[in-house]
């Protein structure tokens, strides 16, 4: 049944302006855009003058939006003339019974906005101590793997290496080939013009090896794990399972961020040794193509370019990452709260915050092993 | 009651499920007619299927063979744009916008109108948070912080925004404690009569299930089983009917559908 459009008309009848409504006086119907520029138009002028009839009877139906709509023209209160069937007046009854001021929310004055941000400094301060916590609570937890490792969450840590680290070799396997290509056909242009082609070795050696291989797979696994671990958790948040846990008395620090850690731990310098390799060999071909320098020279040269303390350096650093992706990650995740738009956000912010402090660390290495392995 | 218009029509309903190669048949041949006005409550055993039928109502589902029509057109229609007006949904657990405050969860499907000013949104929110008694204070709040029958109170407020003339509901009282339980059915009684509803409702509950219906709908072994007001179901010898109404609980139930019909 097809509802009628809904209408209104301003009569002059002998007993004076007479506002005659008629059709289906409901949300969707009054929605229509073409019906409510009109509508709205006609009501303003029916509810800015005086001593207007209202006549209701001609309406198939009216809804609590429509009866809204016309209470609000009406300022609130009952028209002098108005003329409803029963339906109508319980209607508009309702509408006058349950509308009141709505509470609104006070807009921020400028000293709670001054207030706000002292608030935002001790929430970066909150989140500080909560990392410390962590990682004080990940320090005491493999103290007690230690103790006993046979009670350790092996199970756990199997499957997070496997997720963490098996499953992502072919994202990084290519990324770190195609940068390897890049990063040879940049460097020839520049090395062919002073004609020290043959150090396409060292620059490729040293750089994909103590930098770009390490940082490349930790902004990978950063995206890629980091993300999944603060979901996971944040999940278990929403779905009460973490409140779960702490019912049963399993400790969270060691059945959910210690196989994390450590499967970090362990993945990310492997991750990082592959992702290196392909570097290498993409740069190694990439030289070939452009210098012609063979991959038998490439293989003779690397050894003597790069110093065995590099590789110490870049596993020693990938593990620093690996274990502040999943600190990270945990410690967003444990910090959900049990709504949708909280674990969206504690998603985000965890994959920005692991990949800005495995940047920070990065530099930090820079620094203090400056005299390694150069 | 037959006379009066069919909101819901099912019609050899057959609702198949394929999992792992294997088909289960959660109804089967099941007819049921609900006229206007009705409040009809949908009862069986956990898993015989009465979730299944509120979502072939809804069109969540697709039937298998058979036809559900409610207001007229097929169920297969009812997601689509406007869908809002037809029929309210409250779900078991309210599944309210967790992002979103009351007031602009109940505000949602008339905000997505686009069209209506902002100020007659929120006023006509405001009514309905009202209507289904909740104080104001509670327009700002979020989902997460109220009480198990606030978030019903809200959901109901949501489903009821466009006005449908169909409301269905999922276990209105699962999870609420007894007064709070009575408090939502009495609010659920008078609404069905001030705002002319027609009302199908899926519950486990006996208390509500005799407050609250017209009519009660009984699904076993894949289809309705018997029909009929409290007193003409709870006469059919069938062996569900008879754990249910008559079991544990029977002498409970029994004072309860006296108490009614005295006060009826």
């Amino acid at each position: 049944m097809p509802e009628a459009t809904p209408t209104l008309t301003l009569h002059t009848r002998p007993t004076g302006r007479c506002a005659v409504l008629g059709g289906c006086w409901s949300a969707a119907r009054l929605a229509d855009p073409g019906q409510w520029s009109k509508i709205s138009q006609t009501l303003v002028l029916a509810g800015s003058s005086r001593g207007v009839q209202w006549d209701l009877l001609a309406l198939t139906r009216l809804d609590h939006t429509g009866a809204q709509l016309l209470w609000n023209t009406w300022g609130r209160q009952w028209p002098m003339q108005l003329q409803v069937n029963p339906a109508q007046q319980a209607m508009l009854q309702r509408v006058a019974r349950f509308s009141g001021a709505e509470l609104r929310l006070a807009p921020m004055s400028i000293g709670q906005r001054f207030l706000k941000l002292g608030e935002q400094l001790w929430l970066l301060w909150d989140h500080l101590l909560g990392l410390l916590a962590l990682t004080g609570q990940l320090l005491l937890d493999l103290l007690a793997l230690v103790r006993s490792p046979r009670c350790g969450p092996w199970r756990d840590m199997s499957g997070h290496l496997y997720r963490i680290g098996a499953t992502a070799l072919p994202v990084t396997a290519l990324v770190g080939f195609m940068i390897g290509i890049v990063l040879a056909y940049l460097m020839s242009r520049q090395l062919r013009q002073f004609g020290a082609d043959t150090f396409i070795v060292n620059i490729l050696g040293i750089g994909l090896i103590r930098e770009l291989g390490p940082m490349l797979a930790a902004i990978l696994i950063a995206g890629r794990s980091g993300s999944a671990i603060t979901a996971q958790i944040g999940v278990m948040r929403v779905t009460e399972e973490l409140d779960a846990m702490r019912v049963m008395g399993i400790a969270q620090g060691y059945r959910l961020v210690l196989p994390r850690a450590l499967a970090c731990a362990v993945a990310m310098p492997l991750i990082s040794v592959w992702t290196t390799l392909a570097a290498l060999l993409g740069g190694m071909l990439a030289a070939d193509a452009v210098l012609g320098v063979t991959p038998a020279y490439f293989f003779a040269t690397l050894p003597r370019a790069v110093e065995i303390g590099n590789l110490w350096l870049a596993l020693g650093k990938s593990m620093v990452f690996g274990v502040l992706i999943a600190l990270v990650g945990c410690h967003y995740g444990l910090r959900v709260k049990p709504n949708t738009e909280s674990l969206g956000q504690g998603t985000t912010a965890s994959v920005v915050t692991s990949i800005t402090v495995v940047l920070l660390v990065d530099a930090l290495f820079a620094v203090v092993f400056k005299n390694v392995g150069i | 009651m037959n006379t009066r218009r069919a909101v819901v029509e099912i019609d050899k309903l057959w609702s198949v499920f394929h999992s792992r190669g294997v088909d289960t048949v959660v109804h089967q041949d099941l007819s049921l007619r609900i006229a206007a006005g009705e409040l009809l409550s949908v009862v069986g055993g956990s898993g015989s299927g009465k979730t299944v039928l509120l979502r072939q109502l809804l069109g969540l589902e697709t039937p298998a063979r058979g036809r559900v029509t409610v207001l007229g057109a097929d169920a297969s229609r009812m997601g689509r744009a406007g869908a809002a007006s037809r029929v309210g949904m409250l779900f078991q657990h309210g599944a309210l916008f967790s992002a979103f405050s009351v007031l602009d969860n109940i505000a949602f499907p008339l905000r997505e109108l686009k069209t209506l000013p902002a100020d007659l949104v929120r006023d006509a929110a405001m009514v309905k948070l009202r209507m289904v008694g909740l104080e104001a204070s509670a327009a700002h709040k979020m989902p997460a912080d109220l009480s198990g029958g606030m978030v019903k109170r809200a959901a109901l407020a949501r489903a009821l925004i466009m006005d449908p003339p169909l409301l269905l509901l999922d276990e209105p009282t699962a999870g609420l404690d007894p007064g709070s339980a009575d408090a939502f059915c009495a609010l659920l009684k008078s609404l069905h009569q001030e705002l002319n509803l027609t009302v199908v409702m899926v519950t486990h509950d006996l208390d509500t299930l005799l407050a609250l219906s017209t009519r009660i709908a009984v699904v076993a072994d894949k289809h309705i089983v018997a029909e009929g007001t409290a007193a003409q179901v709870m006469a059919q010898p069938h062996p569900f009917i008879q754990a249910y109404f008559w079991g544990e609980r029977g002498q409970r139930a029994r004072a309860l559908l006296h108490d009614s019909s005295k006060a009826g």
